[in-house]
């Protein structure tokens, strides 16, 4: 089974799904060649709130917000930071990127993974279409976590523990005693 | 919606991440491109756990552990970069040459 590409357009929600990931990949491919180190951060905003509208248009709710506040909130945050901290040059500077003869095998390799990937995904799938579904309840995705999924979600709880020790443990400054 | 559309910008943000991990030069950015390649993945998990209409919603599930995982693999990234920043004034991962012979 096929279907064109007019008939594709002619459902709305295509319309939306359009603009919002070709944003989502404008973001991209900014964040990745952006010669200014606080552009590239603020563009991967862009990528990762596009992210969290198509999960918003797949429904699923709950992990859309939790990337806006964890991702957008949290980790876009803990980048500027590590970037001011480290002092990287904020203005345009061109030692961002590799050269020329890394760039272009590396784009090379990126396209043909791609386009292995989606001649695989395209072979596999066609043009099967998402049957009608309701937003996912978050009560099912609780309901699921602490039942099924619950010693997974203790061993990520303790993870994020042990993160957050390290965390500080690598970055703490040990000169108590040394003169200073 | 096709099941096909929402995995091929899964891909092309995967192949755009992999592109920044292979060629960015500031450890930092790198970081942020292994963000985007989560963040792609996230998109397959989720589209799939729709399409395949999963009781249990084991996709959406597993996408929320990855976002904390990922949320945990910056945090102590960053405080590697900030501690080799600190120890060598670079953030450029080609200065560390010390395992070379």
């Amino acid at each position: 089974m096929t279907i064109t590409l007019s008939d594709w357009l002619r459902e709305s929600a295509n319309w939306v799904f359009l603009l919002i990931a070709l944003p989502t990949l404008f973001g991209a491919v900014m964040t990745v060649t952006s010669q200014n180190i606080v552009r590239a951060v603020l563009y991967l905003v862009v990528s990762l709130g596009g992210t969290a509208a198509l999960f918003l248009m797949l429904g699923a709710e709950f992990v859309g917000w939790t990337v806006v506040l964890v991702y957008i909130g949290a980790v876009i945050i803990l980048f500027l930071i590590g970037i001011m901290i480290t002092r990287a040059p904020l203005g345009t500077n061109a030692a961002l990127s590799h050269d020329t003869n890394v760039t272009r095998p590396a784009a090379l390799l990126s396209v043909v993974f791609l386009g292995i990937v989606a001649w695989g995904f395209i072979d596999a799938f066609g043009a099967d279409a998402i049957e009608p579904f309701e937003p996912t309840p978050t009560a099912d995705l609780a309901d699921a976590i602490f039942t099924r999924f619950v010693i997974p979600f203790e061993v990520v709880s303790i993870v994020l523990l042990a993160a957050l020790v390290g965390g500080i443990a690598i970055a703490r400054r040990d000169d108590e005693g040394v003169s200073s | 919606m096709t099941i096909v559309q929402f995995v091929l910008v899964g891909s092309a943000l995967f192949s755009i991440g992999l592109f920044g991990v292979l060629t960015r030069k500031n450890a930092v950015l790198i970081l942020a491109s292994v963000e985007l390649m989560l963040a792609a993945v996230n998109i397959n998990l989720v589209a799939f756990d729709v399409y395949l209409q999963d009781p249990i919603h084991a996709g959406q599930i597993f996408s929320l552990f990855i976002i904390a995982l990922a949320a945990a693999e910056v945090g102590i990234g960053i405080a590697i970069v900030l501690m080799i920043y600190r120890n060598r004034q670079s953030a450029d991962p080609d200065d560390l040459r010390l395992m070379r012979g």
